[in-house]
């Protein structure tokens, strides 16, 4: 009998081989992950380990429109400013600036120790070739145009191949000064000149790359504080050191970063448990394992989200009292305590918190307050005269809003809340992907839309001019003539004079809400697990999320 | 047999140009286009980009392009990683989903093939009833179960082996079995199933009359005979494998193919989705080809070409 099975053995044996070499490699590994820890030596290696959420699909700064593009280029690339720690623009490839008398021409003066990572200097004609190329029809950028256009002097023709590219309000005058014609006057373009599309691209580099440019760390060149030591454009793990080059290497503490990909959050959190990262994020449901966690914080973001109210197709929407009774009608504390449970917070207005301060130093959000704010009384209130001026006792309108898991929950909520606190209205619900949405958006085809915003640039006009009655965003009928006279005037007559712009958008936020034309819900935070050992990361306004110029390694606890 | 082939090759050509076109213009009907600032960008923007991309021309134009380049052996650029080719987004990505996919089918085929013999030489005894129960789970419990039970258990708690990430075969294991539990399970079952039946036939009475020796009448007699159904199922299980589980390489944080093909099929990357439903199709025919084969080999019964 024993003879009979052999070959049964024989096979186990085959496997169990195997499984041996399997486990051979696996001591291999275990000889590696000794090496880092030489570390408990005094002095703190200056190396942070990350996880990224995707691959970052171009580093081609005039290309990108994606996080982690706009991540990355900013960490390796630097722009005319570069945003500090508060929000303030601090000198980047140049020193200073001059707007002349009519607020049109800016004159930038470039530093003269400036350089590439190849060795050629970086020079006023770097910014007049990206500039020009990422409005270049031929290019194909996204955020070229949107970035540009209606700013700088002639982008629009230019990208629509009226006029040439060299009549591009931007020129270069010398190697060191950088002369930009804009279309109006606009206070916050120096927060612009530190975005992506803005930075410098040394054009004898480029045009040599060709299509090859940006796709690996060899078509690359580095003219910030840190450079990519190994990355190719699909490549799921990269590295980046520190630049010596850059201009101020000597501020720049951090040796290297080290980049892999994880799309789960559930694993990055393993991952950091594991002392193998050092911050991982959290979605809403690892939230209540992990908010008691040391090393739990909530990082705030900018976006904000609302419930758009098409006027032009369900004609009770066009009554502002059923409007103001649906902006009342729902407890936003229950959805963002319970639903996304990530520290996000109660929206009440339009411009999110802490973005950006009025002259006075005030937040714009505290100086403005809140505007409409959760209150079935008052909201059934509103109901009742709606109804009486729409002649009937129900209402049915359409939720359009997006289908994936939280989304739905919340639309769910929402749909719930109104129907309960304003009896008689019919919510149906309208579930689609992201691009659906954005088709219905454009055509006007949806009652009700949960939509939100992130900011393009630090003013608050970058929410504001959204609902222009000719704003390309608007697509919901929204039009009052005081609004946009007081928004328009921030951009052309009283660009210049401060503390009267902010007076426009306060009270232009207010007409926004007494007419009901949205109806906020909150604004978005991101709930993380952050590693002690990170110091001097900060979060930006708007842009790239995180900012490494000053980041350093503290000495763990 | 060379003719058998040529044909067989012809007929595959065909199936990939249908498949191509199916899926290109399925793929249109997606709404939404590869613009990634799509809520930002104005109508007119909008316009000049996709006129540059070409995705302004007629849709028949833009498929008689796609053939075009398809017959060059041109995949294309992708619309999400700038200027990048798709070919060489196929390459990075193929390795390691086939790796696990191979590790994957092997020990699964392996171990389920061992399990269903157990079950059918040891009939109606507990190593039958646990190797059923073995395998109802396998196949009853999706593999990110296990994926995730394996990782919590032998990684964050035990601390065996690597939570996650890819690099080392160390990093392999945990993901293969996680992959290779369904088919140990289907493998079992059809086993077992075929072993009970084929040693009841006339052959192998035949084979114990003649006093040949046990293992040699249930390893050549019997088991031969038993894996022609499980090589049916094998073979499209491999290719699904293969090119990878978007689910199992997102737990483990594998730069694998099949979360790549989701990712790119959310984002309307047109050129690395066809190129990826194509890969995937031209991985499919081709083991079938392979599957046609090996029927001859393993039951010379059946002849290929039905000719002498």
């Amino acid at each position: 009998m024993k003879k009979k099975y052999a070959w049964l053995l024989a096979l186990s044996l085959v496997l169990s081989m195997f499984l041996a070499a399997c486990s051979g490699g696996e001591k291999e590994t275990a000889d590696n992950d000794k090496k880092p820890a030489d570390k408990d030596e005094p002095k703190v290696e200056q190396v942070l380990n990350f996880v990224n959420g995707d691959t970052i699909p171009s580093m081609d700064p005039g290309m990108v429109t994606d996080e982690y593009g706009i991540q990355f280029t900013s960490a390796i690339m630097e722009g005319l400013y570069r945003l500090d720690e508060s929000g303030k623009s601090v000198e980047g490839m140049a020193t200073k600036h001059e707007v002349s008398e009519d607020g049109k021409t800016w004159t930038f003066t470039l530093r003269e120790d400036a350089k590439w990572s190849n060795g050629d200097p970086v020079t006023a004609n770097d910014f007049v070739f990206s500039w020009r190329r990422a409005v270049d029809p031929n290019q194909g950028s996204e955020y070229g145009p949107y970035m540009m256009g209606g700013v700088i002097k002639n982008a629009t023709a230019v990208n629509k191949g009226e006029v040439p590219l060299d009549q591009l309000g931007v020129k270069a005058d010398g190697d060191y000064t950088l002369v930009v014609e804009l279309e109006n006057p606009t206070p916050y373009f120096e927060s612009l000149t530190t975005f992506a599309t803005f930075f410098p691209l040394n054009e004898k580099f480029v045009t040599e790359k060709g299509d090859t440019y940006a796709t690996s760390a060899d078509t690359l060149l580095s003219n910030g504080p840190f450079k990519f030591s190994s990355w190719t454009s699909t490549a799921n793990e990269w590295e980046l050191v520190k630049n010596p080059d850059y201009w101020d290497a000597k501020t720049v503490k951090l040796e290297k970063m080290t980049y892999v990909v994880v799309k789960e959050a559930q694993t990055a959190v393993d991952l950091y448990e594991k002392g193998e990262v050092d911050r991982a994020g959290l979605s809403s449901d690892l939230v209540d394992t992990y908010s008691t966690h040391d090393d739990y914080t909530v990082q705030p973001d900018n976006s904000v989200f609302y419930i758009k109210m098409n006027q032009t197709k369900n004609p009770a929407l066009k009554n502002v009292n059923l409007r103001k009774a649906i902006s009342r009608a729902f407890d936003k504390q229950a959805l963002v305590d319970e639903i996304l449970n990530n520290g996000s917070i109660v929206a009440n207005g339009l411009v999110p918190k802490d973005f950006v301060p009025t002259p006075d130093g005030k937040d714009f959000r505290d100086a403005s307050g809140d505007l409409v704010k959760f209150d079935v009384k008052e909201a059934q209130k509103f109901w009742e005269e709606a109804k009486k001026e729409l002649g009937t006792d129900t209402v049915s309108v359409e939720f359009l809003g997006g289908d994936n898991d939280v989304s739905k929950m919340m639309n769910q909520y929402l749909a719930n809340q109104l129907s309960t606190n304003l009896p008689g209205l019919k919510v149906t619900l309208k579930e689609v992907p992201f691009e659906q949405r954005l088709e219905l958006d454009t055509a006007m085809d949806y009652d009700m839309q949960f939509a939100g915003w992130g900011p393009d640039f630090l003013d608050p006009y970058t929410f504001m001019n959204l609902w222009l009655t000719d704003g390309g965003n608007n697509q919901m009928g929204y039009s009052n003539p005081e609004y946009d006279k007081l928004i328009n005037e921030t951009a052309t007559t009283l660009a210049q004079d401060t503390e009267a712009r902010f007076d426009n958008f306060l009270k232009a936020e207010k007409i926004l809400f007494e007419d009901a034309a949205i109806a906020p819900v909150y604004q978005r935070a991101g709930a993380l697990l952050v590693s002690p050992k990170v110091q001097g990361v900060f979060t930006n306004q708007f842009g790239p999320t995180y900012e490494y110029k000053w980041a350093s390694v503290g000495a763990e606890e | 047999m060379t003719r058998y082939l040529l044909r067989r090759v012809w007929y595959m050509l065909i199936t990939l140009f249908i498949i191509a076109t199916f899926s290109f213009f399925l793929m249109k009907i997606l709404p939404g286009s590869p613009l990634q600032a799509e809520d930002k960008l104005t109508e007119e923007q909008k316009e000049i980009i996709l006129e540059k991309y070409g995705l302004n021309d007629p849709i028949p134009v833009q498929y008689a392009k796609y053939l075009g380049g398809l017959v060059k052996g041109d995949l294309g650029v992708s619309f999400k990683f700038d200027n990048t080719p798709v070919t060489t987004i196929l390459f990075d990505r193929i390795g390691p989903s086939a790796l696990l996919g191979f590790q994957a089918l092997v020990i699964g085929s392996i171990l389920g093939i061992l399990l269903g013999l157990m079950a059918s030489i040891f009939r109606n005894s507990p190593i039958d009833f646990s190797s059923t129960i073995i395998a109802v789970i396998g196949t009853s419990i999706p593999s990110f179960v296990f994926a995730g039970l394996l990782q919590y258990v032998f990684a964050v708690k035990l601390g065996w082996f690597p939570v996650a990430l890819w690099g080392t075969p160390a990093h392999t294991i945990l993901p293969t079995i996680a992959l290779a539990i369904h088919p140990m399970a289907t493998a079992a079952r059809f086993t077992r199933t075929e072993m009970v039946e084929v040693l009841h036939s006339n052959y192998i009475i035949t084979a114990r009359a003649k006093g040949v020796a046990e293992s040699g009448i249930i390893l050549k007699h019997g088991l031969r005979n038993a894996l022609i159904p499980l090589i049916t199922v094998l073979g499209p299980m491999a290719v699904g494998l293969m090119t990878g589980s978007m689910v199992i390489e997102q737990i483990f944080a594998i730069p694998g193919i099949g979360e790549q093909f989701v990712t790119s099929v959310m984002v309307n990357d047109y050129p690395t989705i066809m190129g990826t439903t194509l890969l995937f199709a031209f991985g499919f025919i081709v083991i079938i080809l392979i599957i046609d084969l090996l029927y001859g080999l393993i039951d010379p019964r059946i002849r290929l070409a039905g000719g002498k």
